[in-house]
């Protein structure tokens, strides 16, 4: 087991999911959203199996696979049948204007950094960064949460978050037990099957998937 | 042990056995039966956790002490007066057209399932599972919150999944920092999420990662108690949803996440050595108490109001964990018996009075004594008992968290006594309109079934006259345990 070179994977993890947590809060179009969204799965399962070569847990595997098949591949492909399906994959339709989204971005980077500040140097584990990154990525999803008023992009949010949490639980710990790991997956996918149920309940009750309409 | 497969197992089958079943009358049956065979096997478990100490079952994934076997015997009983009370209930509903067979079979189904999911988070020994099994509960009532299918149910169950759903993750993220921090400990695996070893090795896991962790947490399940600000879910999920699913909300599942987050301060007072987490849950307390008691005034829905009354009452229960000294805690299981007893049996008083006006706004509800005694003075007895008036037990459990603040900081006793007041005058404000003067004509004769409503009264007043002694040996071990004094 090399510590140097897992320490350079895992930066470079946590630099990469930083990247596409902007990208996604920046993105204008639906597809491009999730193209996204498909490659922070892909990103996550990499970073997964790496770390699990390089510390022989052989338990993040498993976690690796359920990760590309779930998040990289299943969710955002059924997110595009959604979208294709309900003619809903024009814009985004921010509430506050980009430039202002990735003010509020970077000072929230930098808070997770300040508040993350104590703990760093105290890990035996190799955690310079990866949990001000995760914070980061966490506060990051709920933004895109707050400021987009779709159903499909406040979803997108929401397995952003769950992306950002996962790789908090890989970097700075290499993975939670298996049990805890296959529970969330269990769970996203549970959740992602109501969200879709919704979509659907939504739109034929509102006509539209904009959550102004809802707010009546 | 076999108990255990039982409590854990009842409901479970029964969920996929209601699935499947699509005969109504049958399924209300099973319903009862299923939750009274949970009902038994829990005062099984009670006798025996009451004998032993601590057990710990299936190689030490699940546990029971005294905390947690006396959750387990509450929610038995309010899941088994539910499904009593849900099944003349559902029929008139499905009778009037607001559901048909297949969103009751839905209906059954998912209570069964959401009993499973408090079942498995109030056993769980694995941190993990129990934040598990409250997404499980979560999802399942969010299906159920959305059953008539109405704009206003729709627009409240998306917003209880979404706030849910990332108030959740964020328990989830303190769960990874609480793990981060104990696998330096107790080694990496299962084992640093096993809540009874950490709780023996506490004093060694980093005090600075756990009260990071301990904000995220107290926030994540937070938001699932209903306190303020992210408490703007549950007013919306209790006034759209059936009533069954308002009174298990309120008397079950808010009890799990506050569950949830005492497990985990008891592990953070520990590792911390200072009263951090308490402060913390006492500050959200006593904003939430006022926030629920400034709101409760503005309200025209008679289940939105009285949800604000379960975000009060919650707010208390949080408050007074957050003390933390014995007595406070045996305030706050108290209170969390008595107000789960007494607020599920106002929400079935509330149904059938909507029931048989027709509606859930306030200013249209009017003399039901006339109309129905029955519903009536149901409304009016569940207010007074509610707001705290001896002799039932919720004057009882006031008192006590009075004299444990006064005891520890005699400074939120003007706070607490604020916050309650407001909240009274508020409950006062509109209830004796709805309950006398003269009914409107259009109000219907529904058959009410009042049984469970006066079982849960009944022992709310036991519990305000006298508290039987083995059940108070019982509160007085749990709270010793929660205080840190182990067993």
């Amino acid at each position: 087991m090399s510590t140097e070179l897992l320490q350079q994977i895992i930066t470079m993890g946590a630099a990469l999911m930083l990247l596409i947590s902007f990208a996604l809060l920046s993105q204008k179009r639906m597809l491009s959203l999730l193209h996204w969204f498909a490659l922070q799965g892909i990103v996550l399962a990499a970073v997964t199996a790496l770390v699990g070569y390089t510390s022989d847990n052989t338990e993040l595997y498993v976690s690796a696979a359920i990760t590309l098949l779930l998040k990289g591949m299943l969710l955002p492909w059924v997110l595009w049948k959604i979208i294709r399906q309900m003619h809903v994959h024009r814009e985004v339709e921010p509430l506050v204007n980009m430039p202002v989204t990735m003010l509020i971005a970077a000072a929230l980077v930098v808070f997770s950094y300040q508040v993350t500040l104590p703990i760093e140097h105290l890990s035996h584990l190799i955690t310079r960064n990866t949990i001000a990154v995760a914070m980061a990525n966490v506060l990051l999803g709920m933004l895109m949460m707050i400021t987009r008023k779709k159903a499909i992009t406040q979803v997108v949010g929401f397995l952003a978050i769950e992306n950002s949490l996962f790789f908090a639980g890989v970097g700075a710990t290499y993975g939670m037990p298996l049990v805890a790991e296959l529970g969330v997956a269990f769970d996203v996918l549970i959740a992602s099957v109501v969200f879709g149920l919704f979509f659907y309940q939504i739109r034929d009750t509102f006509e539209s998937l904009d959550l102004n309409k809802m707010e009546k | 042990m076999s108990w255990f497969a039982v409590l854990l197992g009842v409901p479970l089958v029964a969920a996929v056995w209601l699935a499947v079943d699509a005969h109504p009358y049958r399924s209300a049956r099973i319903n009862i039966v299923a939750a009274a065979i949970s009902l038994l096997a829990s005062l099984e478990l009670a006798l025996q956790v009451l004998d032993a100490g601590r057990i710990t079952v299936w190689n030490n994934w699940f546990f029971m002490d005294a905390f947690n076997v006396f959750l387990v015997a509450l929610t038995a009983f309010v899941a088994t007066t539910t499904a009593i009370f849900s099944g003349p209930y559902m029929r008139h509903e499905m009778d009037n057209g607001k559901i048909d067979a297949k969103r009751l079979r839905l209906y059954h189904a998912m209570s069964q399932l959401f009993v499973f999911g408090m079942f498995l988070g109030q056993t769980s020994n694995n941190l993990a599972i129990i934040w598990l099994s409250l997404e499980i509960a979560t999802l399942a009532t969010v299906l159920l919150v959305s059953l008539y299918r109405t704009p206003g149910s729709i627009a409240a169950a998306w917003k209880y999944l979404i706030i849910c759903g990332v108030g959740i993750s964020l328990a989830l993220f303190g769960t990874a920092m609480l793990y981060f921090a104990s696998s330096d400990v107790l080694g990496h695996g299962d084992a640093a999420l096993t809540w009874t070893l950490l709780y023996d090795a506490a004093d060694k896991l980093d005090p600075t990662v756990m009260s990071l962790a301990f904000v995220f947490l107290m926030v994540g399940y937070g938001t699932k108690v209903g306190l303020a600000p992210m408490h703007t879910w549950l007013p919306s999920a209790h006034a759209e949803g059936p009533t069954p699913v308002s009174a298990v909300l309120s008397g079950l599942l808010l009890n799990l996440a506050l569950y949830s987050l005492v497990r985990c301060k008891m592990l953070v007072d520990v590792s911390t050595g200072s009263h951090l987490a308490g402060n913390l849950m006492m500050g959200f307390g006593l904003l939430s108490l006022l926030v629920a008691g400034f709101s409760l005034h503005k309200q025209q829905d008679i289940k939105r109001m009285f949800s604000f009354s379960s975000i009060e009452h919650m707010a208390l229960m949080t408050f007074t964990f957050g003390i933390g000294t014995p007595v406070a805690n045996f305030a706050a299981m108290l209170h969390m018996t008595t107000h789960s007893l007494v607020k599920s049996a106002i929400f079935f008083t509330v149904g059938h009075a909507a029931q048989s006006m027709g509606t859930q706004v306030m200013a249209s509800i009017r003399g039901l004594i006339n109309h129905q005694p029955g519903i009536g003075w149901g409304l009016l007895i569940g207010t007074c008992a509610i707001a705290g008036f001896p002799p039932f037990g919720v004057f009882t459990s006031e008192f006590l968290i009075f004299s444990a603040a006064l005891q520890s900081y005699p400074w939120t006793v003007s706070v607490l006594l604020l916050g309650l007041l407001i909240a009274v005058a508020g409950l006062f404000r509109f209830v004796p309109d709805m309950a006398y003067g003269k009914a409107p004509e259009h109000a219907k004769l529904v058959h009410a079934n009042m049984l469970p409503v006066y079982i849960h009264f009944s022992l709310a007043l036991l519990l305000g006259i006298s508290i039987p002694g083995f059940l108070s040996g019982w509160y007085h071990q749990a709270a010793a345990l929660i205080a840190g004094g182990g067993l």
